[in-house]
């Protein structure tokens, strides 16, 4: 085949059978469009977007800090953790580990942990560290396997924590800080949205303010929060680091009591179906059964369907936009294009969703077009990054413009690009489980009733379910990206 | 360094979760969650705990949530002592802790009832029933777990057609919220929709409704709703005599600015018993079990 084929054939046939599976996967979504008339609502937002108002400035700066607050120490710690991880990541039950835990979304893990320690700073911390742990496990253990052996070859005897220690770790600590640091912004993403369910960080009034209208609060919320994102680089310094992990642990909320035996009772009892504990086998079989039928199988095709359409929708729409954000390709109109990708990938997709939701009515497609721009807004981010990063390949006699975009960056782009794309495949499949709440029964739906009836043992086995679906994505999506020879790429 | 600061957070955590259980040991907590206007909960509940800590005695401290599942849970973990919950969330919350009881409800929610509403592209009229028109309709209930948004408005519907509304409904969707569910049958995003009165009624006289694009079409019988439910174990902890204290301190609740934020006329007497029509309703569309 290699002989016959270049690497660009062979990454444009995986592009067109992604494209094709997407366009199947839109007759299995719950799709209709209706014909909304949004233009009352849509000039509220609009007007309120441009009219930010906040009554108390102090309720706002805690929130902001307790934001970052949380989005520091769950970096801090899972960065430490997923190192740990990622030296034992040739063992298959660390690499199933790490799987299980970062495929289930903050959210549910935000919304399990409260049900034991309440709204409190642990809550919100677990909810960040377990995932992250396992999303850096997976990147720290690619990034190692890149590393040339060289210098560790020459440490002879050494164990496997010296090899690390003083071998792998040192070697690759450019690669591994860039992570750390691109996942921070991601870390501020989740704090934010925990706030959703009751955490005390910025989206707790987000949420509050634009569920119920008052569109200006909501726009202070989120231009504060913009503001953070857009501006990490400035205050984020390495060497004020342990100071800042300080302040974090000092700014963190009060913990409410913890009652032990609640704990107890929830991973025991609550978390289990009745027949189950009672130890009836036909009863608990029929009670698995019955959800299997009614919830997951239907959930499962919708929430399949959205993932692929919109999985193919941001690869375009990053190809599409990413130009616009690098100096190279348009100068220094760049600087409007990064606004755009910054406002993109920092509106929580569920507020996208329900623009979308104004404009096109509630199925399925506010979802797919939620998804797709902000995972596209994110892709298209670190694309135009690369671009720019290229800048030793640029000569006197480069072409420019639309020319240098076909010719020479795209293509030299392109394996990275879907190498992006193949990563953020589970993100987005993740992300498509929580589009539940906009009423397509997507697996978040049913997740989502089933903390609304107090029924823990169904909302436990549902998250069970999404989780093994994300473990067989991220199997899949390793096994092509092997297969087509794309590399990790740098975030 | 690194692992310093994690030693560093977990101490600071432990001391921080021990010093706050001693703190909160003798504070009474209490969560409400109204069914308008979310918006800076911590300063209007804090003059509510203000009231009642000068009423009880004890320090009385507000703790803000963002749903009713989280209400229920904070008072089932014993995080909050006292709660306003809705019809629905305060049967599933006495079902979970036993001895709790329902001590005040809100004037309002003696007889409280639901709008169903309808853009006018649908051109439904006002009318005593249901109509047969809203089959094949899209429509919006408020919060999944609402009393006046969900249960008791799916429990008319069920009564009326003798259907699921997702059997009737050409696509049924839950808002999160009443006054979401007036913007989105405003915008024409669903044809019909379920809301609270009380959240109407107040956003019309604030003129943020536009009677041409969307009006009610039908009002439910009406039902129990939000109340005032304490735990079972306050006497043993607060002393003898503390839940009493706590009902009168709610009866005699006078002040308009406290009131408002509920928002409530006043607050009446109410036992467990008021409630037995929602859970009825709600083992019957089985969200109870």
């Amino acid at each position: 085949m290699r002989d016959t084929h270049s690497t660009g054939a062979g990454l444009r046939t995986l592009s067109l059978w992604f494209a094709l599976v997407a366009i199947i996967a839109l007759f299995f979504a719950d799709i209709f469009l209706y014909q909304p008339d949004p233009w009352i609502e849509l000039s509220r937002i609009g007007t309120g977007m441009v009219t930010p108002y906040w009554p108390d400035i102090s309720e706002l700066a805690i929130s902001a800090l307790h934001t970052i607050s949380f989005a520091l120490l769950g970096v801090a710690v899972s960065a430490c953790l997923g190192v740990l991880l990622a030296m034992w990541f040739h063992w298959r039950a660390v690499r199933v580990f790490s799987a299980v835990i970062r495929s289930v979304h903050e959210i549910f893990w935000g919304l399990l942990f409260m049900q034991v320690f309440g709204l409190s700073a642990l809550t919100g911390l677990l909810a960040i560290i377990i995932p992250f742990s396992g999303i850096f496990a997976k990147v720290f253990a690619d990034i190692f396997h890149q590393q040339p052996a060289t210098a560790v070859n020459t440490m002879g005897q050494a164990d496997r924590l010296s090899r690390f220690i003083y071998g792998w770790i040192p070697q690759a600590w450019p690669a591994l800080s860039s992570y750390v640091r691109y996942r921070f912004e991601c870390a501020l993403r989740s704090s934010a949205i925990l706030g959703f369910i009751g955490l005390p960080t910025l989206g707790f009034h987000l949420e509050t303010a634009f569920r119920q209208g008052d569109y200006s609060e909501a726009a202070a919320v989120f231009w504060v929060f913009l503001l953070i994102i857009g501006t990490v680089r400035f205050w984020l310094y390495k060497r004020f680091l342990p100071f800042y992990v300080l302040a974090a642990i000092f700014l963190l909320p009060e913990m409410p009591p913890v009652n032990a035996s609640f704990i107890w009772q929830f991973f025991t009892q609550d978390l289990w179906p009745v027949p189950l504990q009672q130890g009836d086998l036909s009863g608990t079989l029929s009670w698995y059964g019955r959800v299997v039928s009614d919830e997951v199988i239907p959930a499962l095709i919708q929430t399949i369907a959205i993932t692929q359409a919109a999985l193919v929708l941001s690869g375009v729409l990053a190809l599409m936009w990413y130009p616009f954000a690098s100096r190279w390709l348009v100068g220094r109109f760049s600087l409007i294009g990064r606004f755009k990708l910054l406002v993109l990938r920092s509106v929580p997709e569920l507020m996208l969703a329900y623009l979308f939701m104004l404009l096109f009515g509630p199925s399925a497609l506010p979802a797919i077009f939620a998804l797709a721009l902000h995972n596209g807004g994110l892709i298209a981010f670190l694309l135009a990054n690369h671009s720019e990063d290229a800048a030793d390949t640029q000569r006197i006699d480069s072409a420019s413009g639309v020319v240098r975009y076909f010719y020479q960056d795209l293509p030299q782009r392109y394996p990275a690009f879907l190498a992006l794309l193949f990563y953020r495949w589970e993100v987005i499949m993740r992300e498509s489980a929580i589009m539940g709440v906009l009423g397509i029964a997507t697996l978040g739906f049913f997740i989502d009733s089933a903390f609304e009836e107090i029924r823990f043992d169904k909302a436990f086995f549902l998250i069970l379910v999404a989780a093994m679906l994300n473990v067989v994505v991220d199997s899949v999506s390793r096994r092509v990206r092997r297969a087509a020879g794309l590399t990790t790429p740098r975030m | 360094m690194k692992f310093r600061s994690v030693v560093a957070m977990v101490v600071a955590l432990v001391a921080s979760s021990m010093m706050s259980t001693a703190a909160l040991a003798e504070t009474f907590t209490f969560t409400a969650i109204p069914d308008a206007d979310e918006s800076r909960l911590n300063a209007r509940f804090g003059k509510v705990a203000d009231y009642l800590s000068e009423q009880l005695g004890v320090d009385v401290k507000y703790i803000p949530v963002k749903s009713y599942p989280a209400a229920i849970t904070a008072f089932r973990n014993d995080q909050v002592q006292l709660a306003w919950f809705g019809g629905l969330s305060g049967v599933q919350a006495r079902e979970l802790v036993e001895g709790s009881e329902a001590i005040a409800q809100g004037y309002e929610d003696q007889f409280f009832k639901t709008y169903i509403i309808a853009h006018s592209s649908t051109g439904i009229e006002a009318a005593d029933a249901l109509q047969d028109s809203v089959k094949g309709k899209t429509f919006t209930f408020g919060s999944k777990g609402s009393t006046s948004g969900r249960l008791m408005p799916e429990f008319f519907i069920r009564e009326h057609f003798e259907a699921a509304p997702d059997e009737i409904f050409s696509r049924v969707g839950f808002s999160g919220d009443h006054s979401r569910t007036i913007a989105q049958v405003q915008s024409g995003v669903f044809d019909l929709g379920a809301v609270n009165y009380s959240v109407w009624d107040t956003e019309l006289k604030e003129g943020k409704i536009d009677t041409d694009k969307v009006k009610v079409i039908w009002t439910t019988p009406t039902y129990p709703d939000y109340q005032w439910t304490i735990r079972g174990d306050v006497d043993a902890r607060y002393g003898e005599g503390f839940k009493q204290k706590v009902t009168d301190a709610l009866l005699n609740m006078k002040d308009e600015d406290l009131l408002a934020s509920f928002p409530r006329a006043s607050f009446v007497p109410a036992s467990n018993d008021d409630y037995a029509p929602i859970e009825a309703t709600g083992k019957a569309i089985g969200l109870l079990d």
